[in-house]
């Protein structure tokens, strides 16, 4: 299981937990688990984030592979200029 | 074999070929935006609203219609309805609907057979409003009796109960804040505010766009991301994306602002009611800055808790920003998340709100949202070195991140070069000048995340061996020559043997634009794939000729060769021999690779400058400065350094003189480059650069992005040398001549 970590405005939809454990191989497997366990977060989710796999800005990459011990951060979404 | 020793072994990373398209724009073949033009093709023209709030009682286009010339107009009626989220916004910034959200906004359109024809019949228009209260400050559009931009648009991040001109919320940190400060010997806290300053490009935006009643349309552009320009119209205009053809023309700068769409879906819409005629829109200058997207305006309250060696203990920040009428435009997210990234703090909190003011549709502006968290936040580091006496490079020495420090926004840095960039700067001879009467020294580090995103890109390889790369990605500071170095070094042929075009939306899958830093990163990454595709197939070639395993086959110097002595002894077989023989080999060689690229290296910088404040004036020169910035491994250093140059130039003119000025009627009183003012070349020094070179992990040649993080120092450089200057802090940019010189004569 890997342990994901969300931003603090996030607790209103998670029953305050800050970081959830989910079962997932890639990034977009984590963030459907989130939904699946935490439905608020959909629009959340659905609006745009950006993730951190391992120190990696992995923003829209979904097909990015994560293991169980994987430091996983889901920030605010990120556009260039 | 190690990565350093592979380095040494370049042969065309890090050198400085001509351009490949220095000729053509020397010489004025190159074709800008404004340069196309079509058979039978009719001007465009836009009425805009000249007040910043008001409701669109009746537009009246019947004169207009009637003068000769005018082929079609267009409002907001002709366009379709049910549109959602960031669609919608598109189309509402596009033309507006019921109500007029800013000076600017467009509400109408016409079509003629010349420029002139087209503006006589905008004056023809009658449209009659009803004025509607307004708001342009972001501390004030908080406020709860602030006039309402949109009734219910917060997003799900709003608490309840905050007003609603505040759309979104965020709130993120660790650590224990209250035991961090206690434990701190000094705690600082002020406010800063930055204004909107515009992208202030040279080459106002320009498109032609043709389309059929059939549903089929082209589109010639200035753009940095041709596919968000097909997306976006499509959306506005209900097209299916793939009957849109997007071709953009060479760019004379975006930073950010040539990301998204503002007028262009209306020729595209003026086009269809006049048959399918292609219709030419060009903006004046008083049009960009008036209705194209500047950054967002910040007001930002930070507090930070230091011992008396200059250890950090604490920080907080709260930021508002607003990014204009419309919701998520603000870089709010982006600016937390970089206001503290130089810094190993214990403990960090952050606060953000996104507020809607009558202001235009902000659009990113190079490290959207760094540069007025680098101003706050290396301000306030900055006051605190003094009140403490301490060297500002030292302590952001004894702070700054490095490999495995827990960043302030939560992820674990990789490998990063902060502290490499502080080092290089505190060696500079720079450093070394005595500093005469009213001159004053600044210190600032930034920081930029960088960026991967969509990619898709081919390579082909022609009958005499020379290579094309098909990029989707528009070349604004020199992308294609460091493609072209790149696929060069992989394939191991001449640099001059590789031409790369950037094209239309129909030649490659889905581009992102030119933004995050991730042109050079991202596409030199996917072209270094294609590459790799290509030899293994021309390996194949080679293998088949010599009846051995293509596995047997090496591929270097821009040959195929034996792997070894037990492969055979075969002469090598070069690029231009399998390209010449290709046709009867087995077909056209190739290399593709497509992918959503994540895992950018990040970016960090340091500057320092030198400027003396005319105690008579207020007036600061720029005496010298300094850029150092990691870019983790320099393709083309020509190109690096003027990435940094031109972001320093940037930020150099934000901190001292650019503004949105709005009027107590809410309109823009400085719409032109007369009275927005931006640096020009007498008002700079030769810009000096370091490139410091800590290579990612993440790209073959360790590259880094480098367009973005240089914007961010100068604003606090600037603050903090003026402040060594004058003794005077100042907080609100710009710090303009009156401004200094106000702060001056308070003490006399």
């Amino acid at each position: 299981m890997a342990e994901v970590n969300l931003w603090s405005g996030l607790r209103q939809f998670t029953d305050g937990e800050l970081v959830v454990k989910v079962k997932a191989e890639t990034v977009g497997n984590m963030l459907d688990e989130l939904i699946s366990i935490y439905p608020n977060l959909e629009p959340v989710i659905e609006a745009g984030v950006s993730v951190a796999v391992d120190g990696e800005l992995v923003a829209g990459a979904d097909h990015t592979p994560i293991k169980p011990e994987s430091e996983i951060f889901l920030l605010q979404q990120f556009k260039g200029g | 074999m190690a990565k350093d020793e592979l380095i040494n072994k370049f042969k065309y990373i890090g050198t400085r070929p001509n351009r490949p398209d220095g000729l053509d724009k020397v010489t004025g073949r190159a074709k800008y935006g404004a340069d196309f033009n079509a058979p039978n093709m009719l001007h465009a023209a836009v009425l805009r609203s000249p007040h910043a709030h008001a409701r669109i009682v009746k537009i009246d286009t019947s004169k207009a219609e009637a003068l000769s010339g005018v082929k079609a107009f267009v409002t907001r009626a002709d366009f379709p309805t049910g549109l959602k989220g960031e669609d919608f916004y598109l189309q509402e910034n596009t033309i507006a609907g019921d109500r007029a959200l800013y000076d600017g906004h467009a509400v109408a359109a016409i079509a003629a057979t010349s420029a002139l024809a087209a503006k006589d019949a905008i004056k023809l228009i009658e449209v009659e409003y009803e004025i509607l209260p307004h708001v342009t400050d972001v501390d004030e559009a908080m406020q709860s009796d602030a006039p309402v931009i949109r009734e219910g648009a917060q997003d799900h991040s709003v608490p309840e109960g905050l007003p609603p001109n505040i759309v979104s919320y965020m709130d993120f940190g660790h650590g224990d804040l209250e035991a961090g400060f206690s434990e701190a010997d000094l705690v600082m806290e002020n406010t800063y505010k930055t204004e909107a300053a515009h992208q202030g490009y040279i080459e106002p935006h320009a498109c032609v766009g043709q389309l059929g009643q059939d549903g089929k349309g082209d589109m010639w552009i200035c753009t940095q991301g041709q596919w968000f320009i097909r997306k976006m119209c499509a959306a506005v205009l209900g097209l299916e994306a793939s009957q849109l053809r997007v071709t953009p023309s060479e760019i004379g700068g975006g930073f950010g602002g040539k990301t998204t769409i503002f007028s262009e879906a209306l020729s595209l819409a003026l086009s269809r009611k006049a048959g399918g005629q292609p219709v030419k829109l060009v903006m004046t200058r008083s049009e960009v800055l008036r209705a194209t997207g500047p950054t967002a305006s910040a007001s930002m309250d930070v507090k930070i808790g230091m011992k008396k060696n200059g250890q950090m203990t604490a920080a907080s920040a709260v930021f508002r920003m607003q990014g204009g009428a419309f919701p998520g435009m603000a870089p709010t997210g982006m600016a937390l998340e970089c206001a503290f990234a130089n810094y190993h703090l214990p403990a960090v909190h952050h606060i953000g709100y996104d507020v809607l003011s009558n202001r235009p549709k902000s659009a990113a502006y190079r490290a959207p949202g760094s540069p007025m968290a680098a101003f706050a936040v290396e301000s306030l580091v900055d006051e605190m070195c003094r009140e403490l006496n301490l060297d500002p490079i030292d302590v952001r020495l004894l702070n700054g991140s490095k490999e495995g420090t827990k960043s302030s926004f939560g992820p674990t840095f990789r490998k990063i070069g902060l502290i490499e960039t502080l080092e290089a700067a505190k060696s500079h001879p720079n450093l070394n000048v005595e500093l005469g009467p009213n001159q004053g020294r600044g210190i600032a580090s930034g920081f930029w995340m960088n960026h991967g995103g969509e990619t898709s890109i081919s390579m082909a390889l022609g009958e005499d061996g020379t290579v094309t790369l098909s990029i989707g990605t528009p070349d604004i500071g020199g992308s294609r020559a460091s493609m072209a170095l790149m696929v060069a070094e992989t394939l191991g042929i001449p640099y001059e043997d590789v031409r790369v075009n950037v094209v239309e939306t129909g030649s490659l899958g889905v581009n992102e634009p030119t933004h995050g830093s991730r042109a050079t990163f991202a596409i030199g990454k996917a072209a270094v794939e294609a590459c790799n595709e290509a030899i293994k197939e021309m390996c194949q070639r080679a293998a088949n000729k010599w009846g051995i395993d293509q596995e047997a086959v090496d591929w270097f110097d821009g040959a195929a060769h034996p792997a070894g002595p037990n492969a055979g002894d075969f002469p090598p077989m070069t690029i231009k021999e399998i390209g010449r023989r290709m046709g009867r080999t087995g077909g056209p060689i190739s290399g593709h690779h497509a992918t959503t690229f994540g895992g950018a290296g990040e970016s960090f910088g340091t500057h320092v400058v030198d400027l003396e404040v005319d105690p008579e004036t207020g007036r600061a020169t720029i005496l010298r400065y300094l850029v150092v910035q990691d870019a983790g491994r320099a393709i083309h250093p020509s190109y690096v350094e003027g990435q940094f140059q031109g972001g320093a130039a940037q930020g150099i003119g934000w901190a001292l003189n650019e503004e949105y000025i709005y009027g107590q009627d809410g309109r823009l009183q400085n719409a032109g480059f007369l009275d927005y003012r931006v640096p020009v070349a007498s008002d700079l020094p030769m810009i000096d650069t370091v490139i410091v070179e800590v290579p990612s992990d993440s790209h073959p040649f360790g590259v880094r992005g480098v367009g973005e993080t240089g914007i961010a120092p100068p604003l606090p450089a600037i603050a903090n040398a003026i402040a060594d200057a004058t003794g005077k802090r100042l907080r609100h940019l710009p710090i303009s001549p009156p401004k200094v010189l106000k702060a001056i004569k308070e003490d006399s």
